[in-house]
C-alpha cells in the first residue's frame, strides 16, 4: 500500500495506461504545464508533445478530434477542464461519440474518455461547480464514472480507458488533495460495481463521488448514537450496481440517496425509482433523496454552503427514517 | 453549358467518370422514386447536380484513405466503394444495409472501403475528420484524411475549431466545401458575412483554391494537385467546389424558393450533361453514351429490387451495438 492523493492516484492510472499501451493519449487545454490542477504534471516530459498533448480551448474541437482519433485506432484521454465547460462539446459527445458504434451498425467504436471534473470547491461559482453526471446516465452508449478515493481514481480511470466505449470520468475537484491507500499492485477494478464502505442494518444509504464521504462521517455520528448504516458507494452510475442497492435494501427495508447535484431528475431519482419498483412492498419508509435545491451555486461561502448536504443533513435523514416513519 | 471543349483530356478517365456519375444519378433517382413509393421511410438528401464534385473528389482517394462525408453523401460513398445494394438496403432500413439498418442515408458508414460515416449534424465531421487525422500522424500511418461539407457547414463552430486543429497539428488533411448556394432551403450567401469559404480557411492558415465543381475534369485536376501536397505532409489543404443542387434539400422539398428559370439555366449546367457533350466531342457515339446511362438505371433497378426484397432487421437488433456495459436487454429496458 502507498498513501497518495486522489489527484496522484488519478495520474498513476494515466500513467500506467500510457506506458501499456502506445494508442492511449491524453489532450486538453494547458496539459503541457500540467493541467489546471496538476493532474498531468509531469507527464509531458515523459511521454512527449505528441501523447500528452496541449490543444487550444476549443472544447468542441477537443472532443470532435477525440471522436474521430478513437474511431480510427487511438484512445484518446479528453481533459474538459470543468465538467461545465464540457457543455461546449455536447454535440461532440452526445451525438457523435455515444452514437457512432449504433448508428453505424458496430463498425466502428470510440474509446475515449471524457475527464469532466464535477462539484462545488472553494468559491468556483455557477459555471466551474455543476454536478451534471444524470445528464450522461441518459444518454444510451455512455458510461458515467464518478470515482470518490485515491484507490478508485486509479482502478476505474485505467478501467475507463480500457472500456471501448465512451466513458464520461467524473473526478470531484474537493478530493484532489484527499489522501488514502492506494494498493501497490494495480486490481483490475469492473466498471458498474459499486463498493460497500461501510455495514449497518438500520438503513441503506447509496452515494457517489465525494458525498461518500460525507455519509461516512453521518455514519461515525450514527454509530455513536447506536444507529449503524450500510453506506454503498456507486462509483459507477452507468451502469449501476442494481444488485448490490437491492440487495442491502431488501435487508435494511430503508433507503437514503444522498447527492451533491440538484435533487430534481437527478440520478438518485433513478435509484429511489428503481428500488421503489423493486422492494416496494420490502420497504418500512418512504425512500428519501438528499440534494441540492434547484439554484445555481453561489459564489459567496456561506451562500454554496447552504446548498451542500452536511453530514448534519444525513444524521437528520436517518433519524427521520428509523423513528418516525415506520409502517 | 460549357462551350468550351475539353483539350488534352484522358478519355478514358473522363469516360468513366462519366459512368460514376451516372451511377450517383440513378442511385439518387432510384431512391426518389423509392421514397414515393414508401419504401424508403425516412429524409433522403440527393446531390443531384453535384455528381461531380462526388467523383472528382473521391476518384482521386485510396481505398485506405478515409473519407467523412455528409447527409448529402450518397455519390461519394458510392465513388469511395461502398456496395450500392448494401447503401440501397440501408435507405430502405433492411438487414444487409451498410449500417445494418439502423443509420439510414444520414448514417451511411463503411469502414471497410475508408468511409467514417455521413453525418446528420452539419459540420461536426470537420471535427471528426481532424481527429481521424491526427490518429493517422500519431500512429506514422500512410493514409490521408477527405472532409467533404456543405457550405452551410461553414457558419457553425466546428468549421473554425476542426480547421484550427488541422492547421496547428499539420495534420495530413483534404477540407472540401461543396458550395452549392443552399443551407438547407435559404440562400447560404444571405446567412454568412465576409467573403466566403476559402477566405475564411485562408485566414486559419489552410491553403485554399476554388474550382467549378460541375466540371469534373476540373475537380478531378485540383484534387489531384492538393492531395499531392497533403501526402507530402504539408498538413491541411482546403477547397471549395462550386456546384448547384438541382434537387430540393429532402425528397420532401419541391425547392419553391426558387424561380422556374433559375432550375433551367442550372439544368443547362448540369455537369453530366457537360460531360456527355464532350465526350461527344471526342467522338463517342451517343449510342455507346446512352447504354452506358441504360446501364447504369438498370443496375440501380436492380439495386433497388434486391433492397425491397431484403427482411428488416431482426428486432434484437433494437438492442445491439450500444455499449459492451450497460446495454439494454429486452427484458430490461
Amino acid at each position: 500500500m502507498t498513501r497518495m492523493s486522489y489527484l496522484e492516484a488519478g495520474k498513476q492510472g494515466l500513467t500506467e495506461a500510457m506506458e501499456a499501451d502506445p494508442n492511449v493519449w491524453a489532450v486538453g487545454e494547458d496539459l503541457g504545464r500540467g493541467g489546471v490542477f496538476g493532474q498531468y504534471r509531469g507527464l509531458v516530459a515523459r511521454f512527449g508533445p505528441a501523447r500528452i498533448v496541449d490543444a487550444p480551448i476549443s472544447e468542441a474541437g477537443i472532443m470532435g478530434a477525440a471522436v474521430g482519433a478513437a474511431l480510427c485506432g487511438t484512445r484518446p484521454v479528453v481533459e474538459m477542464r470543468f465538467s461545465d465547460f464540457a457543455l461546449c462539446a455536447i454535440d461532440e459527445l452526445v451525438n457523435q461519440a455515444a452514437k457512432a458504434r449504433f448508428m453505424f451498425g458496430g463498425q466502428g467504436r470510440v474509446p475515449l474518455v471524457a475527464r469532466e471534473p464535477i462539484g462545488m470547491w472553494r468559491s468556483s461559482a455557477a459555471q466551474h461547480s455543476q454536478s451534471l453526471e444524470a445528464w450522461y446516465t441518459h444518454i444510451p452508449g455512455l458510461v458515467v464514472v464518478t470515482p470518490s478515493t485515491p484507490a478508485d481514481n486509479r482502478a476505474l480511470l485505467r478501467a475507463a480507458i480500457a472500456c471501448d466505449d465512451p466513458v464520461v470520468y467524473m473526478e470531484h475537484k474537493d478530493l484532489w488533495a484527499y489522501e488514502d491507500e492506494v494498493p501497490d499492485e494495480a486490481e483490475a477494478e469492473p466498471l458498474g460495481k459499486a463498493a460497500l464502505r461501510r455495514s449497518g442494518d438500520a438503513v441503506t444509504i447509496v452515494s457517489w463521488s465525494k458525498q461518500v464521504h460525507v455519509c461516512l462521517e453521518a455514519a461515525q455520528v450514527l454509530a455513536e448514537r447506536g444507529i449503524e448504516v450500510e453506506v454503498i458507494d456507486l462509483r459507477s452510475l452507468w451502469p449501476w450496481d442494481r444488485e448490490a442497492v437491492f440487495h442491502s435494501v431488501g435487508r435494511t427495508r430503508r433507503l437514503l440517496v444522498v447527492q451533491e447535484s440538484v435533487t430534481v431528475s437527478g440520478f438518485g431519482a433513478e435509484v429511489a425509482a428503481s428500488v421503489a419498483e423493486q422492494l416496494w412492498d420490502r420497504l418500512l419508509a418512504p425512500v428519501r433523496r438528499l440534494g441540492s435545491p434547484r439554484a445555481p451555486i453561489a459564489y459567496a461561502p456561506p451562500l454554496e454552503d447552504r446548498l451542500r448536504v452536511t453530514a448534519g443533513d444525513v444524521v437528520a435523514a436517518v433519524e427521520g427514517l428509523v423513528s418516525g416513519r415506520e409502517k | 453549358m460549357d462551350p468550351q471543349p475539353r483539350r488534352n483530356v484522358d478519355l478514358a478517365r473522363l469516360k468513366e467518370q462519366h459512368r460514376a456519375m451516372l451511377r450517383i444519378r440513378a442511385f439518387e433517382e432510384a431512391a426518389l422514386a423509392a421514397a414515393r413509393d414508401g419504401l424508403v421511410k425516412g429524409a433522403i438528401h440527393p446531390s443531384i447536380g453535384q455528381e461531380a464534385v462526388a467523383v472528382g473528389v473521391c476518384g482521386n482517394l485510396e481505398r485506405t484513405d478515409y473519407l467523412l462525408s455528409t447527409h448529402r453523401g450518397h455519390g461519394q460513398t458510392l465513388v469511395k466503394g461502398a456496395d450500392a445494394t448494401a447503401m440501397m438496403c440501408e435507405l430502405f432500413g433492411r438487414a444487409g444495409g451498410t449500417c445494418g439498418g439502423k443509420g439510414g442515408s444520414m448514417h451511411i458508414a463503411d469502414f471497410k472501403v475508408g468511409m467514417l460515416g455521413a453525418n446528420g449534424v452539419v459540420g461536426a465531421n470537420i471535427e471528426i475528420a481532424a481527429g481521424a487525422a491526427h490518429a493517422v500522424k500519431l500512429r506514422g500511418e500512410d493514409r490521408i484524411v477527405t472532409c467533404i461539407f456543405g457550405d452551410g457547414a461553414i457558419n457553425r463552430g466546428p468549421f473554425l475549431e476542426g480547421l484550427n486543429w488541422a492547421r496547428i497539428f499539420d495534420l495530413p488533411v483534404l477540407f472540401v466545401c461543396e458550395d452549392n448556394g443552399f443551407a438547407a432551403t435559404t440562400r447560404t450567401r444571405d446567412l454568412t458575412g465576409g467573403p466566403g469559404p476559402a477566405a475564411r480557411a485562408e485566414s486559419l492558415g489552410i491553403p485554399a483554391s476554388k474550382v467549378d465543381g460541375n466540371d469534373v475534369v476540373a475537380v478531378d485536376a485540383a484534387v489531384r494537385d492538393k492531395l499531392t501536397l497533403v501526402r507530402s505532409g504539408g498538413g491541411p489543404q482546403f477547397l471549395v467546389c462550386r456546384t448547384y443542387r438541382l434537387s430540393g434539400h429532402t425528397h420532401a422539398d419541391a425547392a419553391a424558393y426558387r424561380s422556374a428559370e433559375e432550375l433551367a439555366a442550372a439544368q443547362e449546367d448540369d455537369p453530366i450533361r457537360r460531360s456527355r457533350a464532350w465526350l461527344e466531342e471526342a467522338g463517342l457515339a451517343a449510342a455507346e453514351l446512352d447504354a452506358l446511362a441504360d446501364e447504369a438505371d438498370a443496375e440501380m433497378a436492380a439495386v433497388s429490387a434486391a433492397a425491397a426484397a431484403a427482411p428488416w432487421p431482426a428486432l434484437e437488433q433494437a438492442y445491439t451495438d450500444i455499449q459492451d456495459i450497460g446495454a439494454p436487454s429486452e427484458a430490461a429496458t
